[in-house]
């Protein structure tokens, strides 16, 4: 066999690896999105949605979980966009280059790699005992905010260094200061990327039980949470509680609330998508 | 970069609005059977065990009085006595009664409290439908499969008796974080949490009777109820804890004649919060309904005279409280 061939052969080999690696998790993903679908279905209306939650599983809904899940959603934006956002500015932008900025990347890229209860004590601890505030939303935002912070970050750096030179170079040599640059060039074209990364940090934020039952989410709350200060359940909590139940009733229970906390995750994630071309195609990137 | 911030502005406030309406369905909803004017929240935490019959009464106690808010959380019965001994929770669910150094942390922050039994839980010893064997197990049998020392040596059925198969027994129980295996193993093996590491556990009882329904040389243990809701899959071993074999059912764990296996339920009702008119109604119709509510949940009920005696407990609690109940 000449080497070509062999070449040729291994590309081969490779190629048919790779629609194996895809086809495996294409159809692991089918698989539990039916058997979920198949489960759930017949579970999912209006009334589930609004019910409150019930020892019967016929009567049992998820309004304050998914309502809880929504509030933890827009609470934890609230908090990590404008922190995780300013930090990865400094970093890229205004931090001198030393071993104090090398020792904070590390540690920053590590802390993305910790263990989400642990954050949960951390949140405890800080948010819950210190502060004062209680096993409320705001404690929950800022526990999974810190969660999450580490990945905003990251993605803030990459995006704004994917920002071409030469135009901050020409903003700079037009007399802009180093913070108009920063907001008027930078931030715009970067936004995307920044945005797609929050998002899918966001959805990932949605998805943690452990952090929240660390603080102390509850898993019967009969009212839709009013303020950042009350009391609140999310959809994973509901579902891990319902997943442990013996009547078999509760088990379709949680494959409705399954879904319907995909189909939130699948939402921002297409939105993500969809902002990251738009804005693509407004800078030719 | 504004047109980002616009949509990013008009999906928050579609979520708020969807939540708004959500909040409006929720309180229009009155509910027009009130019969009590009580207002107030009640903190509960505690035991994932007790939990659902918390949750049922909490549920019917939102058609007595709408304007008390009843939480309930899942902390375990440990986690929910370090709450409740910081006074963050009002009531606590335990599957255990409170230890020593529980009472030490309520003590030194002059928490004060009465504990009231809810009801029974019994363990049941399940094995495979096709186990065709074994029917029931005395407690000294099943210490020897479970205590710590079996590890590694006890591994066949006919080690524990020698008319049973040579083949390996397959242990599914509780992870050692719940209250079920804590009780399973000082009932059976004399110490709390003293037991052999090489089983199959999960936190998840679901998981177990899967595992026990799949596997014809299985035992394993786990809650009545979870065995009540598959029949079909599983074989309920009746347990000889010296006086006979008996069947789990509801009347031999009600009667107390499943022994060591079954265990009372607790709430403990902090007497701060027991000052205030709302809980003390709550408690009230806790003890009232926790029967009916533990059959509804899979649990077992006490006898009659044993509620009733658990309602004199708590009115006695109440009047030996220096301050008198004020309404809120």
């Amino acid at each position: 066999m000449s080497k070509a061939k062999l070449n040729r052969r291994k590309d081969q080999l490779f190629g048919y690896f790779g629609v194996f690696a895809t086809v495996l998790g294409l159809v692991l993903l089918a698989l539990f999105i039916f058997q979920i679908f198949s489960d759930g279905i017949g579970r999912l209306d209006l009334d589930f949605m609004k019910a409150l939650p019930s020892r019967k599983w016929e009567k049992a809904g998820i309004l304050p979980a998914w309502t809880g899940t929504l509030w933890i959603f827009v609470l934890t934006a609230v908090v990590v966009i404008p922190v995780g956002v300013g930090a990865g500015v400094y970093l890229e932008e205004y931090a001198t280059k030393g071993r104090l900025s090398n020792l904070l990347e590390i540690n920053i890229s590590n802390l993305a790699g910790v263990p989400s209860i642990i954050y949960g004590i951390i949140g405890l601890q800080i948010f819950v005992r210190f502060m004062n505030l209680g096993g409320v939303l705001l404690a929950g935002a800022f526990t999974l905010a810190l969660l999450i912070l580490p990945i905003i970050i990251v993605a803030t750096r990459e995006a704004i260094k994917a920002v071409p030179k030469s135009i901050k170079q020409a903003s700079y040599g037009l007399g802009a200061t180093k913070w108009q640059t920063i907001w008027n060039q930078v931030l715009p074209i970067a936004s995307a990327n920044i945005i797609t990364g929050v998002i899918l940090a966001l959805a990932r934020a949605v998805g943690e039980t452990a952090p929240l039952i660390v603080i102390g989410a509850l898993a019967y709350v009969p009212f839709v949470a009013k303020s950042p200060m009350d009391e609140f359940t999310v959809l994973p909590m509901q579902i891990f509680n319902w997943v442990s139940r013996p009547q078999h009733g509760f088990l379709l229970n949680a494959a409705a609330a399954i879904l319907i906390l995909l189909l939130i995750v699948f939402l921002l994630n297409g939105l993500a998508v969809y902002l990251r071309n738009r804005s693509r195609k407004k800078f030719g990137m | 970069m504004k047109k980002l911030i616009t949509i990013f502005v008009a999906i928050l406030s579609i979520s708020f609005m969807a939540m708004s309406c959500g909040d409006s369905e929720n309180t229009g909803g009155g509910d027009a059977h009130a019969t009590s004017s009580d207002k107030g929240s009640i903190g509960i935490d505690g035991s994932s065990t007790v939990f659902p019959i918390t949750e049922a009464v909490a549920e019917e106690y939102r058609a007595v009085a709408k304007d008390v808010q009843v939480t309930v959380g899942v902390s375990g019965t440990g986690g929910g006595f370090k709450k409740f001994s910081r006074g963050e929770t009002d009531i606590s669910d335990a599957s255990r009664p409170i230890k020593q150094k529980e009472i030490d942390a309520c003590k030194e922050n002059n928490i004060s409290y009465l504990e009231l039994s809810v009801a029974y839980d019994g363990l049941a010893v399940i094995a495979n439908p096709q186990n065709d064997w074994l029917t029931d197990i005395t407690v000294a049998e099943l210490k020897k499969i479970w205590e710590p020392a079996a590890k590694g040596v006890v591994m066949n059925w006919n080690q524990i008796r020698p008319e049973w198969p040579a083949e390996k027994i397959e242990l599914y129980g509780p992870g050692t974080a719940s209250g079920t295996f804590d009780y399973f193993t000082e009932a059976i093996c004399g110490e709390s949490g003293a037991c052999r590491a090489d089983y199959n556990s999960s936190e998840d009882d679901n998981i177990l009777v899967t595992g026990v329904a799949g596997n014809k040389y299985a035992l394993g243990f786990f809650g009545l109820a979870y065995y009540s809701e598959n029949q079909d899959k599983l074989k309920l071993v009746a347990v000889d804890g010296g006086n006979g074999a008996i069947t789990p059912s509801l009347e031999t764990v009600k009667d107390g004649s499943y022994a060591p296996l079954s265990r009372p339920l607790f709430i403990y009702v902090n007497s701060t919060a027991a000052a205030k008119a709302h809980v003390v109604n709550f408690v009230k119709y806790y003890i009232e309904n926790a029967g009916a509510m533990a059959t509804d949940v899979g649990y077992i009920p006490m006898k009659d005279d044993e509620y009733a005696a658990e309602n004199a407990k708590f009115e006695e609690f109440l009047s030996s409280l220096s301050s008198p109940a004020t309404a809120e």
